[in-house]
Parts: structure tokens; C-alpha cells; sequence
């Protein structure tokens, strides 16, 4: 494999999830995580799951993930069942979950490592591409201890992109960052997006972020976990977050959110 | 530049007190002796070749016995960070025996090997193996779980996992529990050879028992400043430049 397959953009994934049940025992008791729940995401579509926590979404992303096996039901990867995790779909998570023992370039090398086909020059090549990508190229040699926050979710971003994977699944990623991080990493995901064409799987309890971020919002609810609403979101990219026309759309989901969630007492979005 | 000299101004004070002490004519020489009758020990049993003797056995002991002690307790450790069965039995033993000081073995190790290296060894292990063990299993465990999640999501599993996941993480309480384990040793030596005497070799130890035999409070003493300044010599060379890396890496404990 040379270089330039290995940089080349891989076709985005399908990813069709059917009638998943999940359910957790807890100390209080058996939690329905997802009942019998059902999407389909397109070939390089956004899709944003949005809901108060407790509802499933980060469920259903592990299950893509295959992280976890759902109790009933299918998931499937263009098609095949997916058994496990593989490099096809990597997970951006909350915490950056980067490794304190590696610098920057020896985490995004991590994957790249694991995967068949490339020198280590190459592999080094690639790990650069990826950190110029994200805007850290000059921070490759850095502990992760010494990067902000948004920097962190930054190596954390070049990691999960550098094995090339085609479907990216993140896990409310800009959730711990504050407001102006989250703006401009708002703006880079989807330059990015727009350049590698992923399949993008975006959980978030943020309204405001899904609307800004995604192609299509699903709305979830809690108790058991269910897909509740789906929101289209015809706007023109790269988006605003502050738009007028943004708000509108997020007011319109809000609203719904409320709508089902008002005698649950949950705190909603944000 | 400031640390070193309130380092040294610390010890230059205690050293004087001490020769003030004893000068002082308040206590016999044979329950304190002046810093000067030690060093001249120290001298004289440098010279003739006594403390060399002794250190070099008492350290081929205590590497032997502490070697020993991290062969078993790191891989027992990381197993039984790994699997419930045996952090139900192998741990709870573990936790057990490490409450026990190592003094308490020398009677056993008397009976079963009698008055012999093995004994000795028997003692060391003993003392090292379960603290080694216990500082691994808890290190290990406590790995936040989303580095294992992380690791699986990019092709990570089996043997590749414990390499270069698993082992690095718990490095920083590895080395911990490698620093106490030394420690340990140090300590359960010097009980094993105090109780041990035989005459496949000299330690200090045995030296220091020999002093008290002799009334050579300053042979006592000598002995004791030595067993320390091994002691620090080895945390300076052995554990100091992992720690200060460690915390470079990881950005822990403070960097001065």
C-alpha cells in the first residue's frame, strides 16, 4: 500500500442498525437501554443523536462501535454484521482517552501501528498529515499533559482519523470544552468532514451543537430508550453555530425535547 | 543551588550536635559514640577490607532475594489484577502475608533451611514478593478502563494489549511498588542476617550484631550509616530517574 491509497479518501460506510435491544442491570434494577430501536445512516451522512443522559445514545454508538453486543437485533457495517471493533469505525470518546506514556506523535501512531501495509516513515508521513490536519504539526513531539483541553480532542480527532477509518464515531467529544474551544473545533470538524467524507455518528446532549453539526437529528428519550423524533436540517455548510437560522432549528428541537421529557424532570439540553 | 547547601547545613548542624554531645562527658562513650571513633571505624574497616566484604554479600543477597521477589510478584500482580478468581484468593493471601514484617519468617526459614543462604533468601523473598505482587495488582487496576476501550477500538488485543497498553499504564505504580519492594527487602535482610549467622559470608547485618556483642557502639553506628547511605544511593540510581521521568510524561507530583 503506498502512501498515497493509504491518504486517499476510503469510501464512507453505510451503517444500518435493526430493532436493537439493550439492556444493563444496575444496582437499581434492569435498565432498557434501547428498545427495539432502528437507524439507518447514510453512505458519509452526519447524523447526530441527541437526548438527556440515560437515553441510549451512547449505548447504540458503543454497539456501532462494537464495543458491546447488542441483546437483540442486528448491526450492520455496509451490510455485514459487525462482531467487534475494527479500524473500519473509530471512536472519538468524551474524556480524550489519549495515552499519558506516548507524546502527541506516538498517540496518533497508536492505530497506525496496528495497521497492516505502511513503513514507519510512511506511518510518520501519515501521523503528520493528520496533526497539520488538526492544526497541532507543530506539536508532535508534546506531552499530552501539557496540551489545553481543546488540543487534547484535537490529537484525539487526528488519532481516530489516521487509520482511515470510514465511519467516525464521537462521543459527546466537545462536551468538557468551553464554549469559544467548542466553536472553533465546530468549524474544523466539518472542514474536515467535507475533506475526508467519513460517516459521521455525533452523540451530543447539546441541541444547539447537533443542529450545527449534523445532516439529520434524532431525537432520543430515556426510559426505555427510544428514537422519539428526526429532524432534517436543510442549511448550507460550513454552518454557524450563532446563526439566526441555526437557532431556529434548535429552538423547533428543543421544544420537541421538552415536549416529551416534561413529566420526567430531566434536565434536557443545554 | 539553595536546597543543596540547607541540605548540607542541615547535616553539618546534626553532625556537630552530635560530636557536642559526646564531648559533653553527660553520656559514656560506649552508649554514644563521637561521629570522629565512627569515621575512624569506617576508616580503618574500609581499609582492611571488613565493609567491603560485608556490603558486597550483604548486596549479592539482597539483589538475589529482591530479583527473586520481582520475578514472581510482578506477573502474580498482573494476573491478579486481571482475573477475579484469583484477586479472591491469590490478593486476599497477599494482603494477608504483607502485614506480616518479615522478621517473623526467620524462625521457619530456621526450621526449614537451618542456619544457611537459603534461609536468608527464604526471608528476602518473602518480604519482597507479596508488596511487589499487591503494588502491581493495584496499579493495574487502577487503569482507567477507557484506555482498554480505546486500545480496542484501534485493533488493540491479547499480548499487543499488554504491552503497549496495560504495562505502560501501571508503569508509574509498578515502580512504586518496585521502589517498596526494594525497601522491604532492605529491611527483611537486615532482620535475616541480625538472627542468621552463618559462615557462608559476612554481612553487615551480621556486622552491626557483632558490634552490639562486642560493646562497638561506633562499629554499630558505622554499620547503620552505611545501611543508609546504600539506601539512598539505591533510590538516587535505581528508582529516582524512572520517577522524574514519569512525572515529565504523565505530568504528576511537582517537577523540582
Amino acid at each position: 500500500m503506498s502512501l498515497e491509497n493509504e491518504l486517499a479518501n476510503t469510501a464512507p460506510e453505510r451503517i444500518e442498525a435493526n430493532n436493537i435491544t439493550k439492556s444493563f442491570t444496575t444496582e437499581r434494577g434492569k435498565v432498557l437501554a434501547l428498545d427495539n430501536v432502528s437507524v439507518k445512516v447514510g453512505e458519509g451522512e452526519f447524523l447526530c443523536l441527541v437526548g438527556p443522559s440515560g437515553c441510549g445514545k451512547s449505548t447504540l454508538l458503543n454497539l456501532i462501535a462494537g464495543l458491546d453486543q447488542p441483546d437483540s437485533g442486528q448491526i450492520l457495517a455496509n451490510g455485514e454484521n459487525i462482531t467487534g471493533p475494527g479500524r473500519n469505525r473509530m471512536v472519538m470518546f468524551q474524556e480524550h482517552a489519549l495515552f499519558p506514556w506516548l507524546d502527541v506523535m506516538g498517540n496518533v501512531l497508536f492505530g497506525l501501528r496496528l495497521k497492516p501495509g505502511l513503513n514507519s516513515k510512511e506511518r510518520r508521513e501519515v501521523a503528520k498529515y493528520y496533526l497539520h490536519l488538526v492544526g497541532l504539526e507543530k506539536f508532535e513531539r508534546a506531552n499530552i499533559h501539557e496540551l489545553s483541553g481543546g488540543m487534547k480532542q484535537r490529537v484525539a480527532l487526528a488519532r481516530a482519523l489516521a487509520p482511515n477509518p470510514r465511519v467516525l464515531l464521537m462521543d459527546e467529544p466537545f462536551a468538557a470544552l468551553d464554549a469559544l474551544t467548542r466553536e472553533h473545533l465546530y468549524g474544523d470538524i466539518q472542514r474536515i468532514w467535507e475533506a475526508r467524507r467519513k460517516t459521521i455518528i455525533f452523540v451530543t446532549h447539546n441541541v444547539r451543537e447537533a443542529a450545527c453539526l449534523g445532516d439529520r437529528v434524532l431525537l432520543f428519550s430515556p426510559n426505555p430508550g427510544r428514537i422519539r423524533a428526526e429532524f432534517r436540517i436543510e442549511l448550507p455548510r460550513p454552518r454557524d453555530i450563532n446563526s439566526v437560522e441555526l437557532a431556529r432549528y434548535s429552538t423547533e428541537i428543543t421544544t420537541a425535547l421538552k415536549g416529551f421529557t416534561a413529566g420526567q424532570g430531566q434536565e434536557a439540553s443545554e | 543551588m539553595i536546597h543543596r547547601i540547607s541540605t548540607l547545613a542541615f547535616f553539618l548542624f546534626l553532625i556537630t550536635s552530635w560530636e557536642a554531645a559526646s564531648r559533653s562527658g553527660l553520656w559514656s562513650p560506649v552508649l554514644l559514640p563521637s561521629p570522629l571513633n565512627v569515621l575512624e571505624y569506617m576508616w580503618q574497616a574500609t581499609w582492611d577490607g571488613t565493609l567491603w566484604t560485608a556490603t558486597l554479600v550483604t548486596m549479592q543477597r539482597l539483589l538475589l532475594g529482591y530479583g527473586i521477589g520481582l520475578l514472581f510478584g510482578v506477573p502474580l500482580g498482573l494476573l491478579t489484577s486481571r482475573f477475579r478468581i484469583l484477586q479472591d484468593t491469590l490478593g486476599l493471601l497477599a494482603l494477608g502475608i504483607q502485614t506480616l514484617p518479615s522478621v517473623c519468617w526467620v524462625p521457619l526459614a530456621l526450621l526449614w533451611f537451618g542456619q544457611t543462604e537459603a534461609a536468608m533468601l527464604f526471608v528476602v523473598v518473602m518480604g519482597t514478593l507479596w508488596s511487589v505482587l499487591i503494588a502491581t495488582s493495584d496499579g493495574v487496576r487502577s487503569m482507567p478502563p477507557i484506555y482498554l476501550r480505546s486500545a480496542r477500538t484501534m485493533g488493540s488485543k491479547g499480548l499487543h494489549t499488554w504491552f503497549n497498553v496495560i504495562l505502560p499504564a501501571s508503569l508509574p505504580y509498578l515502580i512504586g511498588g518496585m521502589k517498596q519492594g526494594w525497601a522491604f527487602a532492605w529491611r527483611s535482610l537486615m532482620a535475616a542476617e541480625i538472627f542468621v549467622t552463618i559462615l557462608t559470608g559476612f554481612g553487615l547485618g551480621q556486622l552491626l550484631q557483632y558490634g552490639r556483642e562486642l560493646l562497638a557502639m561506633d562499629q554499630v553506628v558505622a554499620v547503620m550509616v552505611i545501611i543508609v547511605a546504600i539506601g539512598l544511593l539505591a533510590d538516587r540510581i535505581l528508582f529516582s530517574p524512572w520517577e522524574r521521568f514519569f512525572h515529565k510524561r504523565w505530568g504528576t507530583g511537582s517537577m523540582n
